[in-house]
């Protein structure tokens, strides 16, 4: 688990966070992020097995509001479709994920 | 002509009321030093068009000038949604990206009568202690071209120090905020988390991000603080925390006020002696005026930086997925190598088979970073410490190593996570570039923090 990251290990990681890394490049990160992981492995060796988790810390829990529209927050369609690269007929236009 | 770098927040209002000058004199002022220093210094992205402030100044002077801030020229950082208006988040992923409303804390503002001049330059989506990790150009120190003006709010400090407004605001997740205020000789504000509005400011990461401030003064940045603070229906993470009238409560008495010093900061390896030796007289001017300091211990300091830099970078991953070049934005491999780093550590640590030695390790060193500060406070009021260890460094000095530009923020993040308020105070000088000072309380104390900043203001005076 500590070892330091390979190549191939950039190349699994980047296609879980849908990143695009040129080939040239996987050796470089490997070794930033390795020099990264290396240093934040130290948290392994402190005992904390009995500690509860700190999610956030304004002790806020199951914030509600009423099920209703607020029109006044609304976006029109043409807002909501602005800043799109491809719009076709009110709709986004999203990459094919099937072939024909 | 007015000069807005004579002016301050409140001598600005003083004089607005008094028709010394018009809200159209201060806007005539922003613009030319923009025109003299925006190329040069790179502060600013995008600046309003000058036909629409000259219209906003001449709205605002046909008023009594009875709102908080009226005809006020102020900065936003280029993560705070601005309708209409161009936001990039420092990144060429968004770089004609155009929002369809506006921030809660930009509302806030524009309702208290402040005129929004531009959107500053950052590093892209907060990634960063220096501002050179912007994907635009990145931005000069006012006090010395050659080095960092601190990040990641770099554009929004030198935009006040250059005189391109009287305030700014930004984010702090991990010294965003308090490092360029320190650089650049600002008064800047980290709040409590939860105390102001998240929405509409894109986010880093979101148990970490606070949204706060730039000021040349305590009583401005108090001011300010007054409008954006506040529960927000739109931001569930705001707690129903009353809001006080933060600048009439700047007392000038110290009298019994406990200080910590924080051993585990001042015995750090790193810290330039001068910035300590400045620190300690600051100390010791605050004991003149009446506090007691005592030393404090914070022992999980030294495994803050490291539990910072596995939660943050895994929220990042989550928050950065939504830019998938369909909705808005250009596609993914446009970013910048910074964020990708980031969004690469961040999917490590969350993904299966890592998730419990990474992330979940820790959560749970978070509680103990925080159970450090609740313990501190039963024993001090406030905590005081150097905001940077070294004094502002020289561009490209910290680029090709991540780990120490991560580093530079050893004072700063652990306050992040454990969600409690920082000041940054300027407190004196070493070869001309400016030293601030954290002031930082428990949660909910912006209060007594801009208290005590005020009274070492007011008996100092390290605006030069």
């Amino acid at each position: 688990m500590n070892d330091p990251l390979s190549a191939k290990d950039i190349q699994h990681i980047a296609s879980l966070a849908n990143l695009l890394i040129d080939a040239r490049r996987y050796k470089l990160y490997a070794s930033q992020l390795s020099t990264i992981l290396a240093f934040v492995s130290k948290l392994q060796k402190i005992p904390t097995n009995n500690l509860e988790p700190t999610a956030q810390v304004t002790e806020l829990t199951n914030v509600y509001r009423e099920d209703v529209v607020d029109e006044s927050r609304m976006l029109t369609q043409k807002e909501a479709l602005r800043n799109a690269r491809k719009t076709h007929k009110g709709y986004f236009v999203v990459p094919a994920l099937f072939e024909q | 002509m007015t000069d807005i770098r004579k002016l301050t927040i409140r001598s600005a209002i003083d004089g607005l009321r008094k028709k010394q000058f018009k809200a159209v004199d201060l806007v005539h002022s922003c613009l030319a030093h923009i025109k003299k220093y925006n190329d040069e210094y790179q502060a600013l992205l995008t600046i309003v068009d000058d036909a629409i402030l000259i219209k906003n100044a001449e709205e605002i002077d046909a008023t009594d000038y009875s709102l908080p801030l009226a005809g006020i020229p102020i900065v936003l950082k280029d993560l705070f949604s601005t309708d209409g208006l161009r936001t990039t988040a420092g990144s060429k992923v968004l770089d004609t990206y155009v929002p369809v409303y506006d921030a809660t804390v930009v509302t806030k503002l524009k309702d208290a009568g402040a005129i929004i001049i531009g959107k500053a330059n950052e590093d892209a989506w907060g990634h960063g202690s220096s501002g050179e990790n912007t994907d635009y150009m990145p931005t000069k120190n006012p006090y010395d071209q050659s080095r960092v003006p601190g990040g990641s709010s770099s554009g929004s400090a030198a935009a006040i120090a250059l005189g391109m407004c009287l305030a700014a605001t930004g984010t702090d997740t991990g010294s965003s905020v308090r490092l360029p205020a320190a650089f650049c000789n600002l008064v800047g504000l980290k709040p409590t988390y939860g105390r102001v509005s998240r929405y509409g400011i894109i986010a880093m990461a979101s148990s970490f991000d606070t949204i706060g401030h730039m000021t040349k003064t305590v009583y401005d940045n108090a001011l300010i603080c007054e409008i954006t603070a506040g529960k927000d229906p739109f931001d569930a993470t705001t707690p129903d925390v009353p809001v006080p009238q933060y600048a009439t409560k700047l007392d000038t008495t110290l009298h019994g006020v406990r200080i910590g010093l924080p051993k585990e900061y001042f015995e750090s390896k790193g810290m330039d002696p001068r910035v300590r030796d400045i620190t300690m007289n600051a100390l010791k001017q605050l004991e003149d005026l009446g506090a007691r300091v005592t030393e404090v211990s914070l022992p999980h300091t030294n495994v803050a930086m490291e539990c910072y830099y596995i939660l943050v970078p895994s929220e990042i991953s989550s928050n950065l997925a939504r830019f998938d070049g369909i909705r808005f934005g250009n596609g993914r491999e446009t970013f910048g190598a910074e964020a990708k780093r980031r969004m690469m550590i961040g999917t490590y640590a969350l993904s299966a088979g890592y998730y419990d030695a990474y992330y979940k390790t820790a959560s749970r060193v978070r509680t103990l970073v925080k159970e450090d500060f609740d313990g501190a406070f039963t024993r001090v009021d406030v905590i005081v410490a150097p905001s940077s260890p070294t004094l502002p460094f020289k561009i490209g000095e910290k680029t090709n190593d991540p780990l120490a530009m991560y580093l530079s923020d050893i004072f700063m993040c652990p306050v992040n996570i454990a969600g409690v308020p920082a000041l940054n105070v300027p407190c004196g000088f070493v070869d001309n570039l400016p030293v601030g000072m954290q002031l930082i309380g428990q949660q909910w104390s912006e209060e007594r923090l801009f208290a005590i900043g005020n009274a070492y203001e007011v008996h100092t005076n390290h605006r030069s």
